[in-house]
Order: C-alpha cells, then sequence, then structure tokens
C-alpha cells in the first residue's frame, strides 16, 4: 500500500547533511509509489532544496533567519507544519546530533512509534521492521511498529543508499512560529580538525593504553593522517584524561563500522570490542599476544607499538 | 530548585549480554546491573545544582523490583527522595509510554529542572529525555557536556556536535539530558550509604499516580522488540609473524591485495 513519507532536511549553514539523501532513497522504498516529501527549514536553503529535488523529493522549503539554527522548539513547529500539511505515515531523521535531538519530541508530538538508530527499516505488513543494534553492539535486535501505527525514525548515516536522479518539486511552508522559544542557540563552535567524524569515517586509527603516555598519541595522530583516517580511543585513555571524550569507541562512547580499523596498544575491554566489532576489517596491534582485541582481528601484529606504527606509517605513505 | 533526576538500572558496560529463550529479551542471571553510565552525569549534576540553589532532589526510576538498588545508589549520593515505578501495568512500555509515566510523576513533584542520561546503554532510544519535554510542555537540551546556571531559571548550556559544540540560553523549567563531560560523578560516602537507608523511597502504582493504564504497558506500545541475536562472529584472523619491517611489509599488502581497504 502507497505510503506517505517525510523526512527531515538537516542542513548546517545551507550545507545539505549527505545522509538527507540516503533517507530520500529509503523513503521511496518505503513509500511504495507513495510522495517523499522533505521538510526543510533554515535561513539560506535554496541549494539544498535544488539537491533534493533533482533527487526525486517534494521539498517544502521555509526559509527564514530566525531558522539559522536548529532551536527544538523552533524546528519542530516547522515540521509539525509539514506534518499537518502532508499527513505522513513514517517520518524519517539521521541519526546525528540534530536528528537524534528532534525526532522523539516529533514522535511525542505526534503520538507515533518511535525507534531509533536504524541500520535497516523496511515494511512488514501493515507495519515496519527495523534492524538496530543494543547494548553497545553486543546484541542485534529487530523492532516492529504496531499495524497501522504512524511511525518516526532515526536512520544511521550510510545505512542506504542515496536517491538517485528524479524529478522533484520545490513549494514554500509558511512559516510556524513555536509556542515558546525558551531554549535559544547562541551560537557553534567547530572544533579545528583536518580529520573526519569517527562516527562516519571510512577509516579509524584508535589508540588505548598500550600508548604508555599521553604524549604517545602523537603515533596513532600520524598514522591517522596518512591515511586521512579519523581518530579513536579506549575508554580507559579517555577516563585517564589523555584525549577528548569524543574519541571513544564502545559502549559508552561511538559505536563505529568503518571499513578498516587499527588498533594500537588497546587490550579489548567487551565495551570496546562490541563497538568496532562490525568494521570491515581490524588490524590490531598489541604486545600482549593473549589480548582479547586479536581474537577479533583480521590482522594481528605481536609487537612493540613504538616499532611498528613508525614503520607502518612510512609504508602506507608510499601506496595511499 | 526542585529538581527531578530520571535513572534507568541497565547491565554494566562490562558485561556479558546473554539472551534469554524466548528469543526477545536478555537473561539477567548473573548479569552486573548498575545505574545507566550517562544518568551518572545526570545525578551529579543535580548534586551540583542543588548545592548551589538549595532545594530537593527527587530520582525517580521506572522498571522491575531491582529498580530499588539504582534509587539507593542515588540517595546515597545525596538525592533526598526516590519514586520507584514498577507497577505491572508499566512493564513493556514503548518510548512514549516510559515517557508518559516519567512525566505524571515529574509534574506530580513541580521539578524546575528534570535531568537524565542522553541515552541508556541498553536500548540505546535516546528517547525518554525530549519525550517527557514535550509531553510537560518543557524545553529541552540534549547531549549537554556543559551547564552553567545564571540564576534560578535560567543556564547556559553546551551540547554536542559532530565536530563541535553548540551553545544554547535555556529557560526553566527545562529537561536537560547528560552526556560524559559534564561532570566528574562522585561516589557515595560511607555516612551517604548509611543515611539512603533512611530516605523515603515510595513505589505509587499506577492508579495512586492517576495513569490511564490504556495509554501504557505492552498493549499501548506503538513498537516491540521482536527478536534479539547475538551479532554474528567474525572469522578467524591471522597473526602476521616476523620482525617488525617484515611484520608491516606484508600487513600492507594484505590490506592492498586481500583487503582491498587501501
Amino acid at each position: 500500500m502507497a505510503k506517505t513519507i517525510l523526512v527531515f532536511g538537516e542542513q548546517r549553514g545551507g550545507a545539505l547533511k549527505k545522509s538527507v539523501l540516503e533517507l530520500v532513497g529509503l523513503g521511496s522504498d518505503l513509500a511504495d509509489g507513495g510522495t517523499v516529501n522533505v521538510v526543510l527549514p533554515g535561513a539560506s536553503i535554496g541549494a539544498a532544496a535544488e539537491q533534493l529535488s533533482s533527487a526525486g523529493a517534494a521539498v517544502h522549503t521555509t526559509e527564514d533567519a530566525s531558522l539559522e539554527y536548529a532551536a527544538p522548539e523552533a524546528y519542530c513547529a516547522q515540521i509539525e507544519a509539514a506534518i499537518e500539511a502532508v499527513s505522513p505515515d513514517v517520518v524519517l531523521f539521521s541519526a546525528t546530533a540534530m536528528g537524534r535531538d528532534l525526532a522523539p519530541r516529533i514522535a511525542a508530538r505526534m503520538g507515533a512509534g518511535f525507534v531509533s538508530e536504524c541500520l535497516a527499516l523496511e515494511s512488514a505488513g501493515d507495519g515496519f521492521a527495523a534492524k538496530k543494534s543494543m547494548y553497545g553492539g553486543k546484541v542485534n535486535a529487530t523492532v516492529t511498529s504496531k499495524p497501522g501505527a504512524k511511525l518516526v525514525a532515526t536512520i544511521k548515516p550510510g545505512a542506504h543508499a542515496p536517491a538517485g536522479a528524479g524529478s522533484g518539486t520545490v513549494a514554500p511552508l509558511a512559516l510556524k512560529s513555536p509556542a515558546a522559544l525558551r531554549a535559544k542557540v547562541t551560537g557553534l563552535s567547530t572544533v579545528e580538525s583536518d580529520r573526519p567524524d569517527l562516527q562516519e569515517a571510512g577509516t579509524i586509527v584508535s589508540g588505548g593504553r598500550g600508548l604508555k603516555a599521553a604524549e604517545n598519541f602523537q603515533l596513532v595522530e600520524d598514522l591517522a593522517k596518512v591515511l586521512g583516517a579519523a581518530l579513536g580511543a579506549s575508554r580507559a585513555i579517555v577516563d585517564a584524561g589523555w584525549v577528548p571524550h569524543h574519541y571513544q569507541v564502545g559502549q559508552t562512547g561511538t559505536t563505529v563500522s568503518p571499513k578498516l580499523y587499527i588498533a594500537i596498544g588497546i587490550s579489548g575491554a567487551i565495551q570496546h570490542l562490541a563497538g568496532m566489532r562490525t568494521s570491515g576489517c581490524i588490524v590490531a596491534i598489541n604486545k600482549d599476544s593473549e589480548a582479547p582485541i586479536f581474537k577479533v582481528a583480521d590482522f594481528g601484529l605481536v609487537g612493540d607499538a613504538f616499532e611498528i606504527v613508525p614503520l607502518l606509517k612510512e609504508e602506507l605513505a608510499k601506496v595511499v | 530548585m526542585k529538581i527531578a533526576v530520571l535513572i534507568k538500572q541497565v547491565p554494566s558496560s562490562e558485561a556479558r549480554i546473554r539472551l534469554a529463550a524466548d528469543g526477545r529479551s536478555i537473561d539477567p542471571a548473573d548479569t552486573e546491573f548498575v545505574v545507566n553510565p550517562y544518568d551518572e552525569f545526570a545525578m551529579e549534576a543535580a548534586l551540583q545544582a542543588k548545592e548551589k540553589f538549595g532545594g530537593e532532589i527527587v530520582v525517580i526510576g521506572l522498571g522491575s523490583a531491582k529498580v530499588d538498588e539504582a534509587l539507593r545508589t542515588c540517595l546515597a549520593l545525596g538525592a533526598d527522595k526516590a519514586v520507584a515505578l514498577k507497577d505491572d501495568a508499566f512493564l513493556g512500555s514503548d518510548s512514549l509510554g516510559a515517557a508518559r509515566i516519567l512525566s505524571t510523576v515529574v509534574k506530580r513533584e513541580s521539578a524546575d529542572l528534570v535531568l537524565c542520561g542522553k541515552l541508556a546503554i541498553d536500548f540505546e532510544n535516546a528517547a525518554v529525555g525530549p519525550m517527557v519535554a514535550e509531553l510537560l510542555d518543557f524545553p529541552h537540551v540534549s547531549v549537554v557536556s556543559a551547564l552553567e546556571f545564571s540564576d534560578e531559571t535560567h543556564a547556559t548550556v553546551t551540547r554536542e556536535i559532530e565536530g563541535g559544540t553548540e551553545s544554547l540560553e535555556v529557560q526553566l523549567p527545562a529537561v536537560l539530558t547528560a552526556t560524559k563531560g559534564l561532570n566528574e560523578p562522585r561516589y557515595a560516602a560511607l555516612k551517604g550509604i548509611m543515611m539512603a537507608k533512611k530516605k523515603p523511597l515510595e513505589s505509587p502504582s499506577a492508579a495512586d499516580l492517576g495513569i490511564d493504564v490504556s495509554l501504557v504497558g505492552t498493549a499501548a506500545a506503538l513498537t516491540t522488540i521482536t527478536t534479539l541475536e547475538p551479532p554474528p562472529e567474525r572469522a578467524a584472523g591471522q597473526v602476521i609473524d616476523g620482525d617488525p619491517a617484515e611484520m608491516v611489509a606484508k600487513l600492507v599488502g594484505y590490506l592492498k591485495d586481500e583487503a582491498k581497504v587501501l
């Protein structure tokens, strides 16, 4: 049965989040001939609207200076306006800082079912079935929605292929002011880094206790630079204050699934292993041959990281 | 300031998870349960706010009979009273059902500030905080890594976003969800543990709270976990032998030609 889909069009500073095109792709699968709508609030969204309509979506734009930042009350009011306009069966958000912030509020407002961090979402009878990871990657779950119930879902970036070319539409949606704006965004600050975001990176180089001291994390940084990789860390060195906590891979950090994961001096606590075991290829470098990390590694190097990593950096620099 | 802290009891991050025979839940036997780690940051933020402004901290937990342990831990840390929500009618609630139950108690307590973790490390829905805010018509800020009160009704908060942070001014009453880095949670002192035994811990039923049981629990749930499975085992890998230069040469060859990840 045809379904109406609404996708939240996430952008910052006018730059469309790449994963929104993936949501349009997923939305087309779920719509079964129905319409894939995108609600796109922002202060400067012309280019993003073009991009989305070229992917076949019916784009509902609200351009207003007050929508420069994603204050939850203001953005939820605009998403609510779109919900009133198109009556969606499913509302899709990316599992990003912004999507995770807004989606549960919208689900509560709609009285809809809610499932987050989906790795896959498909129709199942009159409802939907989602695949997601739970317990920090220790368990894979299937979550189903009640037949006929509306659903709000957040989808992991990269979980679906982006939508192909199509011909959509762009139409303005009137600004709906929130009843109150009691949480105001006053600014953004980006950390100066030439490294990609941990969750989106194709390659991650991660360090642990085996580095012996905070300054030796430089080894990890140097190797990551050669590979264009994101920086990761074990909980032990985050708790020790060697690196910021947003580097942490694992159940109380970020669950990751890159194509290549290189673990340096990480013994492999259960919560760390659970958080990276779905990586495509895992390389472990550790001096303890009994370290649990070797049980999940595709390639294990037992030895001194201080000798191996600089050599590895040199060799990789020749081939990448 | 009246502060409500919403907590959940979850298997420790170091716990191995075993699945139950029904294929859709976990076997809790021999599993260490703890206060959800992110809720510890919420609890610490509550203690610091109370130190600054005075007032009262009520800690609220939804769960099985075991939730009392987690609530006692929070009482030992310095919460003033606890509410355990373990009426059978609450079992099987989805995120929205849980938020309906919790928000009813927050409302009854007339809390000015609601704190909880950014997510619970079991189901990882990250839903309850913003949902409670919506149901109470409070503003919310999620994934808070810094919090500074300008006065009893206004706070400046920092939340983590991809590659940086976002700053917000928020007016109370509000819901804030805490992440790692917000503070360093304290440990309970022996005196606190002794005092916790005398602090009030009530277990109101759905009827006591005036909760419509058709809106919570299994029957009202719009989403349900239908299967839980262990993740697929990884095929055994290979240990690369040799001196460091040989190991590195072989590894680069494998990554390039076999794994094709370079």
